[in-house]
């Protein structure tokens, strides 16, 4: 075997010699890679500053993006909307029953703050902030830690002088912390005088309804006889069946599209908000007008607009060209066809039409 | 999805030893079972006998109505399923296999538990890039083609996530050994030692951490000590003999045995190596395991001991008095799995299962037992051994060393309750 790969490596030495560059390795494949493209990925930070790139942004930099690019899901004050990670306070929780894990409460280096919102933030549509931007939305969290005044401005420069309060807590794997064989031979009988139930799944409840097996709740059928296997229950599909007026097959596409694209923030069933409001029955109606939803933006209230289908179709190209402060915070659908589906989709959810 | 009881041995001798032992400890665990009884007599033919079935009488599909196979529609109930109101979202979120509809050691591809952080990227092999950066010495660039020209090696490892049975720290709380313990898979991947491509890029001496990030719109990036990277770490482009599933980091990903899934990464597209960890989101804020006094153990990879019972359990209720297989699943990630044990009396009474092969390290491995249920209330559990001595721990025992807190790596002993109608409840006993 190793005289096989040595036969190999001797191969490709001698390969590289008569060939190109001395830029190469036992198996001379791959390319250089050209410090243009190094540059366009390398763009990972670390705690001691390596990675930064020039730049600058203020607390109220940072809360003015903030507010336009993260508080739909993290809230106006990082205090989290619905599930959506909570980014402020949380200080002294860590020890109780209810830890809250922000980065003034756990988070150890700040380097770590910046590198997440590079690389993947806002959810949906990463890598589209600026340096300036991430450098203020930092600066911003901070603040709303209460780890710096909101004079402060936030630089390549100052930023390895800031330390998170919690950096000195973690430590590292001291596993296991359970006992080996070696110190005690498992038990294998009369280990026990008795066994007491202590807990149940069932008293708390909070396992998904199945179809399959003895879930949600139905008794199953007795022990000892022959059950025939239970009929698993038909599941009415919930997507609204699109009237003949549409394109159906449009319509299809458009569904889809709406649940991969649109579904982790809205949803298509009637008063059901999420993060952003439902958008059943929208299609014709003014903005910023369903019922139960309050998180819209001042300027969707005051856009005047009818979601007809040039205004979606505008809308949908980019969100903030249309209303410009929106708290939608999406790139937008850039293929012509994927709009003309979604607003077929959206149409076909208006009964009336 | 037949279970045989199995009564012979991989290397083919009788389990005499396991079964006479086993069936001592479960008259002790249930006060004694009658003497088998005799196989029932049927009062009429059964017309599945009797009458002429249509697939016994018409043709079927002919071999082209299915390019790519798919199973029985009989089995459509064995899907991933997820938890709805674990996450905020649908794209940073899980779903788990169903163990209990499995058996063997590999988890079909179509069956493998999810968990992404930015959705599924969906990434043509052709536009797909490996980058090598930093500390070494030759920066380079891979095609997939160029991957696949350099030597290769098959290894079949589990994957767990460190949140698997997360939700039951503090006590039960999930119906279902999908819920409890379905973030595990384990394939066979295909691909290159990870040594071999650094070799090729040639590692500077000062050379300590790698940093793999993945090609999606979460940019996933975790930091991996370059002795793990050099021993068994593996670029992986197929599972189970075929490409990577999308959800599975087609076309690239990171295989790295025996440590938490979520340094796995998935559409692998650069390794940066460096001198210092770089600490990033999912090794501090999240994957850090929070003690009861408020420190944090990080960098916790490796998985330790653990074991589940798949069958009984609350999606597979027990049916049958008499004859029974109860079947698991055991792993760990220092190595390979030396020993099951299960009791039905909550702890009382122990007997080693018998594990069917393969029996590989880091690897999931299957066990059985036979058993004669009289009818009465179970609680089983099973407690792996591993080949370094490591003792799967009861949950009592891990919330003694770190508290409630923790999150992850919560490998501690399942109970599951059958009650008299064969039904299975997670529970946690005395």
């Amino acid at each position: 075997m190793s005289k096989y790969r040595n036969l190999l490596l001797g191969l490709a030495v001698a390969g590289t010699l008569c060939g190109t560059s001395a830029y190469a390795g036992p198996f001379g494949l791959g390319r250089e890679a050209l410090p243009e493209e190094v540059e366009a990925w390398n763009t990972d930070v670390r705690p001691d500053g390596q990675g930064l790139p020039e730049g600058s942004g203020s607390v109220a930099d940072g809360e003015t993006v903030f507010a336009e690019q993260c508080a739909v899901c993290h809230g106006d004050f990082a205090e989290g909307v619905d599930r959506w990670p909570v980014l402020a306070g949380g200080h002294g929780t860590l020890k109780s029953q209810n830890p809250v894990k922000t980065i003034g409460s756990y988070w150890p280096y700040l380097s770590t703050v910046y590198d997440y919102i590079e690389r993947a933030m806002p959810f949906g549509n990463a890598r589209s902030l600026s340096s300036d931007e991430i450098y203020g939305i930092v600066a911003y969290l901070l603040y709303m830690n209460d780890l710096v005044d909101d004079e402060f401005v936030l630089s390549k420069d100052n930023f390895t002088e800031v330390h998170l309060p919690n950096e000195a807590n973690f430590i590292a794997d001291d596993r296991p912390d359970t006992p080996s064989v070696t110190e005690a031979e498992p038990c294998m009988t009369n280990c026990k005088e008795s066994v007491e139930i202590t807990a149940r799944a069932r008293i708390i409840d909070v396992t998904p309804d199945v179809v399959d097996g003895a879930e949600g709740g139905e008794e199953p059928a007795a022990a000892g006889e022959d059950s025939a296997a239970a009929e698993p229950a038909a599941q009415e599909d919930q997507v609204a069946t699109a009237a003949p007026a549409f394109d159906a097959a449009l319509v299809e596409e458009g569904a889809g599209l709406f649940k991969k694209k649109c579904g982790s923030c809205h949803s298509a069933e009637e008063g059901k908000n999420k993060v952003g409001p439902s958008l059943h029955a929208i299609y014709g109606q003014p903005a910023a007008g369903v019922e139960g939803f309050t998180k819209y933006s001042k300027n969707m209230k005051a856009s005047g607009l009818t979601w007809d289908t040039a205004n979606l179709e505008q809308f949908l190209t980019k969100p903030k060209d249309l209303v410009k402060g929106t708290k939608m915070s999406f790139a937008g659908l850039k293929k012509d066809g994927e709009r003309a589906a979604v607003i077929e989709y959206l149409k076909s959810l208006t009964p009336t039409n | 999805m037949k279970k045989e009881p199995t009564d012979i041995r991989s290397d083919g001798r009788e389990s005499d030893n396991g079964r006479r032992r086993f069936l001592k400890g479960s008259l002790a665990a249930l006060g004694g079972v009658a003497a088998t009884s005799v196989a029932a007599r049927a009062a009429t033919p059964d017309p599945d006998i009797m009458e002429v079935q249509e697939w016994n009488q018409a043709l079927g599909d002919g071999v082209a109505a299915r390019p790519y196979g798919m199973p029985s529609q009989f089995e459509k109930n064995v899907v991933r399923r997820d938890v709805e109101w674990l996450t905020a979202s649908r794209e940073s979120s899980v779903n788990f296999t169903p163990l209990h509809d499995l058996d063997g050691i590999i988890t079909p591809n179509g069956l493998c538990f999810e968990r992404h952080h930015g959705g599924i990227a969906e990434i043509p092999p052709e536009k797909h890039r490996l980058m090598i950066n930093g500390l070494v010495d030759r920066e380079l660039v891979f095609t997939m083609d160029d991957l696949k020209r350099f030597p290769r090696v098959n290894r079949i490892f589990f994957l767990e996530c460190a949140a698997n049975s997360g939700m039951e720290w503090r006590g039960a709380q999930l119906n279902g050994c999908q819920f409890t313990h379905g973030m595990v898979h384990c394939v066979q991947y295909s691909g290159v030692l990870l040594k071999t491509i650094l070799e090729e890029a040639g590692l500077k001496t000062n050379a300590k951490w790698l940093m793999p990030e993945g090609a999606d719109a979460s940019g996933m990036n975790r930091s991996v000590p370059v002795e793990k990277a050099l021993d068994d770490c593996m670029v992986a482009f197929s599972m189970n003999g075929e490409a990577l599933r999308p959800e599975q980091g087609y076309p690239l990903r990171l295989v790295v045995p025996g440590w938490e899934g979520n340094m796995w990464v998935k559409w692998l597209r650069r390794i940066e190596v460096g001198d210092e960890p770089w600490h990033t989101r999912e090794e501090t804020s999240k994957y850090t395991d929070l003690l009861a006094n408020g420190t944090a153990r990080r960098f916790t990879w490796v998985m330790d001991a653990k074991s589940v019972v798949t069958n009984p359990s609350p999606q597979a209720p027990l049916k049958y008095k008499g004859p029974n297989v109860l079947s698991g699943l055991a792993w760990s990630g220092r190595g390979a799995i030396k020993r099951v044990d299960v009791t039905l009396d909550g702890g009382k009474n122990w007997v080693t299962a018998d594990i069917q092969g393969p029996v590989l390290p880091k690897c999931l491995t299957r066990f059985y037992v036979n058993f004669e249920w009289d009818g009465k209330p179970l609680l089983i559990q099973s407690r792996a051994i591993d080949d370094t001595g490591y003792v799967q721990p009861t949950k009592n025992e891990l919330r003694q060393a770190r508290g409630t807190n923790s999150i992850y790596h919560n490998n501690g002993i399942q109970t599951w309750h059958v009650r008299e109608n064969g039904e299975v409840e997670n529970v946690e006993v005395s």
